[in-house]
């Protein structure tokens, strides 16, 4: 891998926008990227292997649950400073972002708004520390973009419940301690429940080969007449909302995540077209070239334009499910089309590990599918305008 | 124990520097500012130290208030406190004089900085404050180690490497690899709101030196291959076109 010298690109002077504070953690996340990431992840991709001792490393960054209040573990943030946790993160990986989203949106966000106290105390902590990794199930073999037909049950059993059922794709489950997993009790309604790994009845099987997020490790979840305790139930989730409530709050992170590895891949490329040179000079100085840098730079300045009204939107509490889900599908798409001009612009060398752009590229067929499809989320901007939902 | 940490506020490394002001000034627009590297690396030493026997660390920096962020990021690593001394860095004889001005007031085991900055690189400023403080100064040093009231340094020296012992207080100019480069987390950024940074004003120092201009130097040219069996035509290069013999 080649020496790490990114920089963002900032046309439209946003960062003037920024706090000081809010530059401070991007510039500490960026050079914790460069000094942990940028080094070793082409290698662990091509070995699809998960960088496992990441995890600490990440949780005394201080990047899991960065909006948690400090009581539990967390860093007391705004959701702008997380958004650039999450663009950087991204910006050298998709999968290490996906490790650290599914731990503070899917896992500690759960269990902070939807948890008891003594669970908040008992694993918050531990979660933003890295010294437990959670899981988020909630995707079924038969249910993905329909979670609301979900098949895996909770049964009330006295003194304790019984988990059975399956849960499918989870990133970080075949090496997390803890699951946040959703299913349906007797009545019919989806409920919450924290699984710990050595419950009886439990495994976490990987799921082998993926061509994209190669390194994180993604699996299933397999709950056999697992005993949960009582205490293990989230008190305060009740139906389908709060499984959604923790994806609203999981894409807007993603929407960030993007915007980062879009940036990657354009300042991949502009570096490479000013120093490649063809026909006596850099490739830089052709027109088709200039106008895909042109293209992307547009996008990209669009895009930050977007997560920063969005983060905004959320300190205030005033982000809504449609404007997140428009931030997430509009950045992963103009990030896929980037890479995909910026492996163009890198001709043959674009196809190698030496650069981050097919990465990128293969990462980001995961992001566009997962947390909503890309379809799904057109779907509800489509609701949100004409009031009739289409996915039925 | 405490530790006096100096760092200065530089252009990132990889700034395009320009000129504006009749070539008087920095053109700061668009640069963007950093903790000196080797004052980082002083830094990381005086927060390992802290770690590892307990310090008081303050750091100084002498200038005006856009110099508050780097600061912000210094308590952000581990220092306790701060001071900033309200006035442009002029030169390295006026910084010295601040510096050693503010550790008078307060005594100091130890004074870490950079060997030098990397905006004007002149690397006196570390002897200078030894000088008006009238103790030690060492530089660049590679390696401290601490023992009760003495300590062991290393210096780089040409060829070679020198190994002093001194005694508490001395100033030391710090280069790698004498800490881990230190990422500040998120918790450190946290607490850095809160902790203490005093501004004082600059005390009275005669005027040493003023910039009449800075020019870049000259853009690197090409190189030009010149064979092995025509030796006349690189020594009528070097003549007539090079200019240096
Ligand atoms: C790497 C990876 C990691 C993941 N991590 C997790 C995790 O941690 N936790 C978790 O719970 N899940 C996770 N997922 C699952 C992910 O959220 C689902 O894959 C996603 O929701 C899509 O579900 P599906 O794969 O079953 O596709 P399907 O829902 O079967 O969709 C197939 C296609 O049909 C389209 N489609 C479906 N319904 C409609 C409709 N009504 N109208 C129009 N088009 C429609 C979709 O847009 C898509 O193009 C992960 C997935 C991947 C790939």
């Amino acid at each position: 891998m080649r020496i790490d010298n990114f920089e963002s690109p900032d046309l439209y002077q946003v960062d003037d926008l920024l706090s000081d504070e809010h530059k401070l953690i991007r510039s500490t996340v960026r050079a914790f990227v460069k000094r942990e990431i940028s080094p070793i992840i082409d290698d662990y991709c091509q070995k699809a292997e998960f960088p496992y001792y990441l995890v600490k490393k990440m949780g005394e960054l201080g990047i899991f649950g960065p909006t948690i209040p400090v009581t539990y573990g967390g860093g007391g943030l705004d959701y702008i400073s997380y958004g650039l946790m999450m663009q950087e993160i991204e910006r050298g990986d998709s999968g290490m972002r996906s490790t650290a989203s599914v731990q503070g949106s899917l896992v500690m966000f759960p269990i902070f708004q939807f948890g008891s106290e003594q669970q908040k105390q008992k694993y918050l902590p531990k979660l933003a520390s890295g010294e437990f990794l959670g899981c988020f199930g909630l995707t079924e073999p038969d249910f993905g973009s329909n979670p609301s037909g979900m098949l895996s049950t909770l049964q009330d059993a006295g003194d304790h419940y019984i988990l059975n059922g399956s849960k499918m794709w989870i990133s970080n489950s075949p090496k997390a301690d803890i699951a946040v997993v959703w299913a349906r009790n007797e009545a019919g309604r989806v409920k919450g429940v924290i699984v710990e790994r050595g419950m009886e009845g439990f495994s976490t099987p990987e799921i082998h080969n993926k061509w994209s997020l190669r390194a994180s490790t993604t699996g299933e979840l397999i709950f056999d007449n697992v005993k949960i305790p009582k205490d293990n139930l989230l008190p305060h989730a009740d139906g389908l909302s709060a499984p959604l409530q923790c994806l609203d709050s999981a894409r807007y992170g993603i929407a960030w995540g993007a915007l980062g590895a879009a940036m990657d891949c354009y300042d991949a490329a502009k570096r490479y077209a000013l120093e490649r040179i063809q026909f006596d000079k850099p490739i830089a100085s052709f027109q088709l070239i200039q106008k895909k840098l042109a293209e992307m730079l547009t996008e990209i300045t669009k895009a930050q334009l977007v997560c920063l009204r969005l983060g905004q939107l959320k300190n205030l509490g005033r982000a809504n499910t449609a404007q997140i889900s428009m931030a997430k599908r509009n950045n992963v798409e103009i990030a896929l089309h980037i890479a995909r001009e910026a492996r163009q612009i890198h001709g043959g060398m674009g196809i190698t590990g030496e650069y981050p752009i097919m990465r990128h590229m293969m990462n980001l067929e995961s992001v566009v599918t997962y947390e909503g499809t890309h379809d799904i989320h057109l779907l509800i901007l489509g609701a949100e305008i004409t009031g009739i939902p289409a996915f039925k | 124990m405490k530790i006096l940490v100096c760092i200065s506020h530089v252009p990132d490394t990889t700034s395009k520097i320009s000129f504006t002001d009749n070539n008087t000034k920095l053109n700061t627009t668009g640069v963007q500012f950093i903790i000196g590297p080797y004052d980082e690396y002083a830094l990381a030493r005086a927060v390992e130290i802290k770690e590892s026997v307990g310090a008081e660390i303050t750091v100084i920096n002498v200038g005006e208030i856009d110099t508050e962020p780097t600061i912000r990021k210094a308590l952000a690593i581990g220092a306790d406190n701060a001071v900033r001394v309200n006035a442009f860095p002029k030169d390295a004889f006026f910084v010295a004089s601040q510096i050693a001005s503010y550790a008078k007031s307060t005594t100091f085991d130890l004074i870490l900085m950079g060997r030098e900055s990397i905006d004007f690189n002149s690397g006196v400023v570390h002897s200078l404050v030894g000088e008006m403080l009238n103790i030690p100064s060492v530089s660049p040093v590679m390696k401290l180690d601490l023992n009760g009231t003495k300590a062991v340094v290393y210096r780089e020296i040409e060829g070679g490497k020198e190994v002093l012992e001194l005694s508490l207080p001395f100033v030391a100019g710090c280069q790698e690899p004498i800490a881990e480069w230190k990422i500040p987390n998120m918790k450190g950024i946290m607490s850095a709101r809160t902790k203490p940074l005093v501004v004082v004003e600059p005390v009275a120092v005669e005027e040493e030196s003023i910039y009449l201009s800075f020019e870049l130097p000259t853009a690197k040219s090409g190189c030009k291959m010149v064979d092995a069996s025509t030796p006349e035509k690189l020594v009528e290069l070097l003549k007539n076109e090079a200019k240096v013999i």
